[in-house]
Parts: structure tokens; C-alpha cells; sequence
């Protein structure tokens, strides 16, 4: 079952029980719901900028989904939290370039740093959209915020 | 050749049959593959690979175009293969018509019974037009493929779209059915076997019951034709759908049944070359059934093969098949229920159920117990399973189901239970 730890590495089992970001935010300036048709795994994502508007002040979301989903929206959230918006930004090319190298090459550890544990998921082509949700559900809020996109009213 | 419980424990049968299917003899991720997911698609036997090609190597011509000896050849073979799949169901060829699967099938009925609605089909798609306070009746537990299109039917007619409620496991009974089927009922469609909870449909009982108020009766038999013995005329059903990838056939080729005379009065919802009787250029009239419903060229050495997969089955005896299933079933049942941590969803041990068991594994996403036992060879379907009512109805959102067909051994079924009992401790679940 060697190949099976490769795809669950102890760091993506812990993010997935740690789930770090788990809880609707207060307040966002952007939300977005991802959903995955074929497995029914969704998340809804939301941030709020700093005064400045070119930082994630905070970031939250909640979502129901597999092992995979759930420890990358958690990973993610330990990553984007506090950063500038461009270096998010480079963080979700990346993580995307990573996910679609089907397991070649080495992936970058200093851009991605612990995400890197997702490098053996890209060898699993039915996974690597799990592996996404969160990231395009951010990069959807991201493009939203700097839009200058109205607050979504609190229900 | 005799199939009590004890052969097929000690995996008599399958060990000879399973060498006409090439596909059981790989690896996968390497372990021998243990393939429990022909509920979602059969392997197909040599047999029936060998029919396709000798066909296409010696018979193909068009069909039912023009008046070759070579079309003659064609034709023969495309009619013989109706008249093949029309015994094995208690059908009369001209009730069976070829759709491309039987969701292609169910929309074939949805789809004319709209364009009675819209007026086409004259006095004779009568029976056929639905308009407001009429109400088209479903289940809970349907297959997507039997509930959209009568969503959408409903939603062009102004009809009314009802369902039989389920319980929490995800059966129904007679009695709902009776709570819900009533004077303004005009269509019943149901599944015949869930593809979730392998349940037995009371299909003769909801047929009297719909009968009775006059309504129509569609079966979708996708889960039941290849598994048992299945005679539409005797379950009295007027429609019926089924699939001939899901019984050893080849993908790209469906069934809809029909009984003759509301086949002959429902509307074509496609139309083109090979339906029609006299052409202007204001309208067209139509054959009768089937002849009516085949617009453009037909899948034909699918149709061949599929006839080809109906000979294998009828060799084995559906009586054998079946009973080789009632025993995986029990066995599957026996082996994941006592399994602690793991729900299977479905009728209660000692009910029948098919040959299929979807089971949640709480704490741990259906996702990820299928990687799990991919990685050990076993390979099983995850998700809804085209079902997304239903699972919203027991309070899930995915299952893992191991389903099982002629080449199934016990042992396959063993290894999933066995590595299914691991699942929690690898994911540190419950501990
Ligand atoms: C109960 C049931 N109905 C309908 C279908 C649809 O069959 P197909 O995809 O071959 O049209 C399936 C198979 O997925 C099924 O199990």
C-alpha cells in the first residue's frame, strides 16, 4: 500500500482532521460556493481584506467533502492567511501548476511550502479537482473583492 | 449447471466462466483485480466481442436502405437480434425499439408524451397528453435518468411530479405507493431494482394499483434484466428501459420496451429517414413501432452483439444468475453488516436485495474508502450513484457500493469486506 501513503501523507491526514479555516467569516468582503458535480464535495468560501485592500485580513469557510478537499481548503487557509493578494495570487498558480504535472517533477516547496504534500495527489487524475476546490473557490473570492464587488449582505 | 449456495462459495462457477472475460485477468495497483462495479457497467464476454467484429467483418451494409443482397444480410442480422433481446424479455420484437441506453429510452417515452401534449400525434397519442391537475408519479429513490426527464415532461405540460415517499433505509412499499397513486395519477415510472439499495420493487401490485385508476406504468429495468429472470408482459408493465452494457453488451445501444399498441400511438420525438410512410413537404406520417422510432442509422453491430450477450445469458440460465447473485448477496450482506463502524444502506439483513451493497463509513468520505480499496485491487463505484434525492433522503451525501454480477466470486466479495473493516483505522477514525 505503498502507493496509498504517497497519495495520503500524514500532513494531508492531519489538515483534514485539523480542517484550520473551518467556520463561516464575519463580515466578508467576498464569498463563493464551489461545488464538484460529480461527488457532491462543496465548500463556500469567504475573506476579508485589510484596511489596505491588498492583504487576506482573515478567511473562512465551511464544507462538506472528502479527505483530499477538506486538508487542502485547511493547508490553504494556513498558507493565504494574512498574505498580500499577489502572493495568493502566485500561490494558486502554482498550487494549479503543481496539480496538473500527473506527479512529474518536484514541486516547489519554496512557493507552496506543506502543499507540497498535495504533489502525489496530481497522479490521480480523479482527485486533483478535490485537491482544487478550495483554491479556485478562493481565487472566484479574490477576483470578486479586487473588482471592487459590493460586500455580500449578511443574512 | 447447478448453482446452490456452496459452489458458489467455493467459487466453483466463476473460476470457469471467468475465463471468458479477458478484463477480470489484470492487476490493478498491484493486486489481482477485483471488479464489484458492473452495476455500473458489465465486462463483456469473448463472445460477444467475436460477434461484434464478425459482423462488421462479414455482414455490415446499411440497414433497411435499399435492396441489396448485402443489405439483405445486414437487415436480417439487425431483426434477428431484435427478435433475440424481444424472447428474452416476454416481448414481441415489434415492442422492443434500439435507443442508445436506456436513458435515451426514458426520454423516448418523455419526450413524445410532451409532443402529445403539444398536439402532435392526433387522436391517438390521446392517452398520452398531460396537462394541469394531472400528476406524474416517481419514487424517492429514482436514478436521475428516471426523474429528470419527467421533471422536465411535468414542467412542459403543467402536470404535476409526485413521489413515493421512502423509508430510512431507503425501501418502499405497496402501501406508499397506495398514498400516493390515485385518480389524478396518469404515469407511474420506477425503478424495478435500486441501483443504491438493491430493493425489489412490488412491481405487479403498483401496476394493478396504477391500472386501476388508468394510468401507464414505465419500469426501469436497468438493474433487473441483466440479474434476473424478466418477462414485461407478465409484470404487465407498458413501458420499460434497460441498458445493454449493464448485462455483458456493448455500450451505445438501449431498450425501450413498449407494448405494441401505445408504442404504434406515441409520438416519434425524433424524426428523420427510415420512420416514415409517405414524405410532402408540409408533413410526414410514421410506421408503426419500431420502425417509427429509429430515425437514422441504427446501432447495428451493437444490436448484433447485444444479441450475442442475450445468448451467453440464456446459456448460463437467468434462474442460475440469479441464483448465483441471491448468494453473493446474502454473503455480502453477512460479511459488511457485522463490520463495526460501517452502515449499509438498504433493506434489513434477511430481506431480498441484489446482488449490491452501498455502504457509508462515517467519518470517512465515500472518496476516500474507494481510493482505499483501489489501492488494494478492489474496485467499487463511489459517489451518489446518479441518486442524489436518495442519499439526501437517508442523510448522506456519497456511498461506496460493491456490486456483483455472473463472474463475481465470493472471494471478491470477501476481499471487499476485508479491506472495508480496515478502513477507519487507516483514516484513524473511531479508533
Ligand atoms: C437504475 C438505473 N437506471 C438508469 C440507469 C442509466 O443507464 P444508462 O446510463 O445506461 O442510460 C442506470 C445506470 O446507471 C441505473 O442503474
Amino acid at each position: 500500500m505503498s502507493d496509498l501513503s504517497g497519495l495520503y501523507q500524514e500532513l494531508i491526514l492531519d489538515h483534514s482532521r485539523r480542517r484550520l479555516g473551518d467556520g463561516e467569516l464575519d463580515d466578508p468582503h467576498a464569498t463563493h460556493h464551489e461545488l464538484n458535480p460529480t461527488c457532491g464535495d462543496e465548500i463556500t468560501m469567504g475573506i476579508r481584506l485589510d484596511a489596505s485592500g491588498t492583504a487576506i485580513e482573515a478567511i473562512g469557510w465551511t464544507g462538506d467533502g472528502c479527505s483530499i478537499s477538506m486538508a487542502s481548503a485547511s493547508a490553504l487557509t494556513e498558507l493565504a492567511a494574512g498574505a498580500d493578494l499577489d502572493r495568493v495570487r502566485e500561490l494558486i498558480d502554482g498550487f494549479r501548476t503543481m496539480m496538473r504535472s500527473q506527479g512529474a517533477g518536484e514541486a516547489d516547496e519554496d512557493l507552496l511550502g506543506d502543499a507540497i504534500a498535495f504533489h502525489g495527489v496530481s497522479k490521480y487524475v480523479m482527485r486533483v479537482k478535490c485537491a482544487m476546490l478550495a483554491w479556485v473557490a478562493l481565487e472566484a473570492c479574490i477576483a470578486a473583492a479586487s473588482a471592487g464587488a459590493p460586500r455580500p449582505s449578511q443574512p | 449447471m447447478t448453482l446452490d449456495r456452496t459452489t458458489v462459495v467455493d467459487g466453483l462457477l466463476p473460476a470457469e466462466l471467468r475465463r471468458d472475460f479477458p478484463y477480470l485477468d489484470q492487476e490493478l495497483n498491484g493486486h489481482p483485480l477485483a471488479y464489484l462495479d458492473s452495476g455500473a457497467t458489465a465486462q463483456r464476454p469473448v463472445a460477444v466481442l467475436d460477434a461484434e467484429r464478425a459482423y462488421l467483418e462479414h455482414a455490415n451494409a446499411a440497414v433497411h436502405r435499399g435492396a441489396s443482397t448485402l443489405v439483405g444480410t445486414s437487415t436480417t442480422a439487425f431483426e434477428e437480434a431484435r427478435e433475440t433481446v424481444a424472447r428474452f424479455v416476454g416481448a414481441r420484437p415489434r415492442e422492443i425499439v434500439w435507443a442508445s441506453n436506456a436513458t435515451d429510452a426514458i426520454n423516448m417515452v418523455a419526450l413524445g408524451m410532451a409532443d402529445a401534449a403539444a398536439g402532435l400525434g392526433g387522436a391517438e397519442a390521446e392517452i398520452f397528453r398531460l396537462g394541469p391537475g394531472d400528476e406524474i408519479v416517481v419514487t424517492e429513490a429514482e436514478h436521475h435518468a428516471d426523474l429528470i426527464p419527467w421533471q422536465r415532461l411535468a414542467a412542459k405540460t403543467g402536470a404535476t411530479l409526485r413521489w413515493i415517499p421512502v423509508n430510512d433505509d431507503g425501501t418502499w412499499s405497496i402501501d406508499d405507493a397506495a398514498s400516493v397513486i390515485g385518480p389524478r395519477t396518469r404515469f407511474v415510472a420506477f425503478g424495478h431494482v435500486s441501483n443504491v439499495t438493491g430493493y425489489l420493487a412490488p412491481v405487479t401490485e403498483v401496476v394493478e394499483l396504477a391500472h386501476r385508476h388508468g394510468a401507464l406504468v414505465m419500469l426501469d429495468a436497468c438493474q433487473s434484466v441483466p440479474h434476473r429472470p424478466t418477462d414485461f408482459a407478465e409484470l404487465g408493465v407498458d413501458f420499460a428501459a434497460f441498458s445493454a452494457h449493464k448485462m455483458l453488451g456493448p455500450t451505445g445501444i438501449g431498450v425501450l420496451y413498449g407494448r405494441a399498441h401505445l408504442l404504434d400511438a406515441l409520438p416519434p420525438a425524433r424524426t428523420g429517414g427510415s420512420t416514415i410512410t409517405t414524405v410532402t413537404m408540409e408533413s410526414a406520417s410514421f410506421l408503426p413501432s419500431p420502425q417509427r422510432f429509429e430515425a437514422g442509422t441504427q446501432p447495428v453491430s451493437q444490436a448484433v452483439a447485444l444479441a450475442e450477450a442475450v445468448r451467453y445469458l440464456d446459456a448460463l440460465g437467468m434462474q442460475n444468475v440469479h441464483a448465483h447473485e441471491t448468494a453473493l448477496a446474502e454473503l455480502l450482506v453477512e460479511e459488511t453488516s457485522r463490520i463495526a463502524g460501517v452502515r449499509l444502506v438498504g433493506p434489513p439483513p434477511g430481506s431480498p436485495r441484489a446482488a449490491l451493497a452501498s455502504v457509508d463509513v462515517p467519518g470517512v468520505h465515500a472518496h476516500d474508502v474507494g481510493q482505499f480499496l483501489d489501492a488494494q485491487g478492489i474496485a467499487v463505484r463511489v459517489g451518489h450513484h446518479c441518486a442524489q434525492p436518495l442519499h439526501r433522503r437517508l442523510g448522506l451525501r456519497a456511498t461506496t457500493r460493491a456490486s456483483a454480477y455472473v463472474y463475481t466470486t465470493a472471494d471478491e466479495v470477501r476481499r471487499f469486506a476485508a479491506a472495508l473493516a480496515e478502513v477507519r483505522g487507516f483514516f484513524g477514525v473511531g479508533a
